[in-house]
């Protein structure tokens, strides 16, 4: 693949009230505050059934019967369906990473089993019924007999000769190799003084948005419509077009209020198949909503990557080559895109520092658990984690400052063109370390870690300087012929002007918590000359606006965000050539200042918007050929990915006694170029932070080896509560893109990209004095205090 | 099915008569059978707090209550503690700091807080943090939750200094 150049964009001023750059509170939150926004669980439709599904509790297995007879005998429902009963389905889940000359191996993975199972959860049968407790009653009356078949949940031990296969016609458990290297690495290690390795265990984590799934599918004359927690319901038409096989003029997908994603609901899940087919079989509408152990086993994980990673450095501290060997646990069968995302670490392999030399090997393994594919981060925060690690532990071995050695590498010229082919489109390393200093004052927590010390009191720093892919992204370079995505990564923007001159802009992203209705609105309205308050934003629905591609890959702002400033340019400039006609002026002339389309040189003679929609929509004079009307669309398509970075401190006290790690101080800095709404980027930082800081301390995904889920729900699993972390201290630096006119990065991932590393970085520090080296994820009581009676055993 | 059973609960201040299957959770009979879905289900265990509604007063999760058991109670919900035009202090801090992102757990949150708020009208940083332990939220990191709820505290008549107000007052911040 070749990653784009940069071709940069004119940035243009927002000509209209300033409105960008400013913290406004957010639009969409009346609604969300009283009770009254509309989640998908919340919808019933007349003749509604519920759904239920039988799920495997097997690990791997031949299904040997299904019966439903005693479910199907039972007064409140209506009908129960297997795998079988489903062999009119067009196609099993595509997925849609087809990398030019590489191979893929993708089983068929049907909505309901076909002849065996591979997961505990694998879905099995679908109850319907009129009572949405009747139908869990009768999905435990189906009789499903298994016959038990050898499993492998480790990732390594599936590569090993005579493992438990589990799709046995491909004679392996590999699903695909694929590698990408720039310059000669191994030459790069030759002429090295200094190599250091590490083996970096980077587990299994869940989305866990606090919305479980939910879809609810009604077929009505030849018309499907689902509603769906979904990130992406314009790429869901697609997909359920394929599945099902019918045209996609007869789907429609509405992602009503949806309550967080992270990665989790940028999937194509065979439950929202499953309740648009069995819509289509009954003729009736039909809604399953996932209980939280649903989503625990069968809501995509993330991570579950096994990291080796080596990087060379000459002994005055300047690096040669950066190699990573990642084998990415897939499970046993992929959704939409899983296998793509650990190529994602890849991309930023190089992390902030002027490597001549790359490469990452990525393995691909099928083990008999649920599917991974894309959470916050999807596949950079594990980049990150790997790389600053190794970095401190090349310091340390150097016998050279983490910083310095840091500082020593830093790209420092922009547009930088890393040896495997990306651009970074620029940055300021080490004015976001510079700030991030500032507010920590190391020298002063250097004293206090040493009188704590002293007193036996374990406290450490650690730090994070990264950079990270965003932006998704330049379709020559993800699509079929690039990174051998199938699809288009623009992002679509219709502006409509109103005829009394309120605005409706329909976003081809589909933001579930961003708070995009409000900075599109603020985007819009600069452009347009008008309040943020009377431009309305319509997302999420596939009977609405253009084609768009949703949300995902911090793309919101950095595609989406600029396709609205650009339909809003292309409003504005047919209203300049409108006032200009009006008003006998050249449309050059014309100039939009505090609300008003006005002659330069003339202040008191223009036109509002609402004037200028009166022209456009009462066609009494417009200028000779232009057509009525003032709307209009923009299909954007990045000519690079963006490229946020930062530096984030962490400051964590142990307690030795215990293993217990506290999170003390937060520190985050972080460019993702001019805010459009501070307010809301504050917002992604601190929930990124608290993403990671979960995998980091407390959350993991948990199978035993007969492949039983162990963490099926928030008892098991844990999600970072209020009481186990702090505030935290956040800043900016603003360093545009050249990419777009806005010169915005995204800053969905950043901190979840950035965080974990920091925090291991200052647990390591801390227990330096006890001889710790190395902790594996999540650092929780258990491990920490096991790490640090192995060092003591060592020692002595 | 178990025959069903009649209860009678005032919920936001108006009494609903119904009859009911014995094993109905309460935030079932407040979602499906009132049709007010502001509470919220996440985790079905009692971990998350998006259920969170008041009974009697008291802060409960409604997803471990039996409607049975709120026979002749109080409920307040989400939709019973303010409305646009008329919003709770609480409801007024979270949207003014940001304290929402998806709004999933927010319902359940602000219920959480209003219990704090009315125990401790003038919770520490800690307090709140422990207070609101029960109450899971993905999105926020928690940092502009707690400013709010203190912040709410304040406007409530706590003792505590009031955050700076907001830089920025738009037109449809005083719409609501």
């Amino acid at each position: 693949m070749g990653a784009p150049g940069v071709e940069a964009a004119e940035r243009s001023e927002p000509s209209g009230n300033g409105h960008v750059g400013r913290a406004l509170p957010r639009k969409e939150d009346p609604r969300l505050i009283t009770g009254r926004a509309t989640y998908t669980d919340d919808l019933v439709l007349p003749g509604m059934l519920y759904a239920a599904i039988v799920r495997s509790p097997e690990a791997h297995a031949r299904i040997v019967s299904i019966d439903t007879e005693a479910a199907k005998a039972r007064a409140d429902v209506e009908a129960v369906f297997t795998g079988e009963d489903m062999a009119d389905m067009a196609a099993p889940c595509p997925m849609v990473w087809v990398p030019p000359g590489v191979e893929v191996k993708v089983p068929d993975h049907w909505p309901l089993a076909r002849g065996k199972v591979g997961y505990v959860g694998q879905a099995v049968a679908v109850v319907l019924g009129t009572d949405k407790y009747g139908v869990v009653d009768a999905a435990e009356d189906v009789i499903v007999e298994y016959d038990p078949l050898p499993v492998v949940t480790d990732p390594e031990a599936a590569l090993e000769e005579g493992a438990p296969l589990i799709h046995p016609d491909y004679g392996t458990n590999k699903v695909f190799e694929w590698s990408l290297p720039g310059g000669d690495v191994e030459a790069a290690f030759r002429d090295s003084d200094v190599v250091v390795e590490k083996r970096i265990v980077n587990h299994r984590t869940a989305g866990a948005a606090i919305e479980p799934r939910a879809a609810l599918a009604e077929w009505r004359q030849g018309k499907l419509t689902l509603y769906s927690s979904t990130q992406i319901p314009h790429i869901a038409r697609v997909i359920l077009s394929i599945q099902l096989g019918i045209t996609e003029d007869k789907i429609r997908v509405v992602a009503p209020e949806v309550g967080g994603g992270f990665g989790s609901k940028l999937q194509v899940y065979g439950e929202e198949v499953l309740a648009c087919w069995t819509a289509m079989k009954t003729g009736r509408p039909v809604k399953w909503t996932a209980t939280r152990t649903d989503e625990m086993a069968v809501t995509h994980h993330g991570r579950d990557q096994i990291d080796y990673i080596r990087i060379g450095a000459k002994r005055d501290g300047t690096v040669t080559g950066i190699h990573a060997k990642v084998i990415q646990d897939c499970g046993s069968y992929h959704l939409i895109e899983g296998p793509v995302i650990p190529t994602f670490t890849s991309c930023v392999i190089a992390g902030c520092y002027k490597f001549p030399a790359v490469r990452t090997d990525i393995i691909g393994v099928f083990t008999n658990k649920f599917t991974t594919d894309a959470i916050r981060g999807a596949g950079r925060p594990e980049a990150t984690h790997m790389i600053e690690l190794t970095m401190d532990a090349l310091a340390d071995e150097l016998g050279m400052d983490r910083l310095e050695l840091r500082r020593k590498n830093f790209i420092t010229e922009f547009p930088h063109e890393l040896p495997h082919g990306f651009i970074y489109d620029s940055g300021d390393y080490n004015g976001t370390l510079d700030k991030c200093l500032e507010k920590l004052d190391l020298d002063a927590f250097r004293r206090e870690q040493e009188e704590l010390r002293s007193r036996g009191v374990y406290r450490g720093v650690g730090f994070s300087t990264y950079v990270e892919i965003c932006g998704l992204g330049p379709s020559r370079a993800l699509g079929p012929k690039g990174w051998g995505m199938q699809g288009g990564y623009f992002e679509s923007a219709q502006v409509r002007v109103h005829p009394t001159g309120s605005v409706t802009v329909y976003t081809g992203t589909s933001p579930h918590g961003q708070g995009l209705e409000t900075s599109f609105a603020q985007i819009a309205a600069d452009r347009l000359g008008v309040d943020p308050s009377v431009v309305d934003v319509i997302h999420g629905d596939t009977n609405t606006g253009p084609f768009g591609k949703n949300t995902y890959g911090s793309r919101s702002l950095a595609v989406g965000g600029e396709a609205i400033a650009r339909a809003a340019e292309k409003v504005a400039d047919k209203a300049r050539r409108i006032v200009a006609h009006s008003l006998e002026a050249a449309p050059e002339d014309i100039e939009l200042v505090d609300g008003t389309f006005r002659v330069a040189g003339s202040p008191d003679k223009g036109m509002t918007l609402a004037e200028v929609a009166g022209e456009a929509y009462i066609p009494g004079d417009l200028p000779e050929g232009m057509e009525a009307g003032l709307d209009e669309i923009s299909f954007y398509d990045p000519s690079n990915f963006v490229w946020p970075f930062g530096a984030h401190a962490c400051i964590t006290e142990v307690d030795a006694e215990t293993g217990r790690v506290d999170v003390v101080r937060y520190i985050a800095v972080d460019d993702c170029g001019p805010a459009i709404n501070p307010l809301l980027i504050d917002g992604q930082i601190h929930g990124g932070i608290v993403h990671a800081l979960g995998q980091a301390l407390y959350e993991q995904v948990v199978y035993d080896e007969t492949g039983q889920l162990v963490t099926g729900t928030f008892v098991d699993y844990a999600l970072p509560s209020a009481a186990d972390v702090p505030s935290f201290e956040t800043d900016r630096t603003e360093t545009p893109s050249p990419t777009n006119t806005l010169g915005v990065k995204g800053v969905g991932e950043a901190a979840t990209i950035a965080c974990s590393p920091a925090v291991v970085s200052s647990v390591l520090d801390a227990l330096a004095p006890l001889g710790v080296t190395h902790l594996d994820m999540p650092l929780t009581p258990m491990r920490v205090w096991n790490a640090i009676q192995q060092a003591k055993g060592g020692a002595s | 099915m178990a025959d069903a059973v009649r209860v009678s609960v005032t919920v936001n201040g108006r009494q609903h008569e119904a009859e009911v299957e014995p094993r109905l959770l309460l935030v079932h009979f407040l979602r499906d059978k009132l049709g007010l879905t502001g509470t919220h289900v996440g985790c079905d265990t009692s971990n998350c707090g998006a259920c969170t509604c008041h009974v009697d007063g008291e802060a409960v999760k409604s997803c471990t209550v039996l409607a049975v058991q709120a026979d002749g109670s109080e409920v307040t919900t989400i939709e019973g503690i303010g409305q646009e035009g008329n919003l709770h202090p609480l409801q007024e801090a979270f949207w003014k700091h940001h304290g929402l992102q998806c709004g999933y757990c927010t319902p359940g949150m602000i219920m959480a807080a209003a219990d704090l708020i009315a125990d401790n009208p003038n919770p520490s940083e800690h307090d709140v943090r422990e207070a609101l332990a029960g109450n899971l939220c993905r999105c926020t990191g928690y940092h502009n939750i707690v400013k709010a709820v203190r912040a709410a505290a304040a406007e409530m008549g706590g003792a505590e200094a009031r955050p700076a107000a907001r830089e920025e007052e738009p037109a449809w911040a005083h719409q609501a």
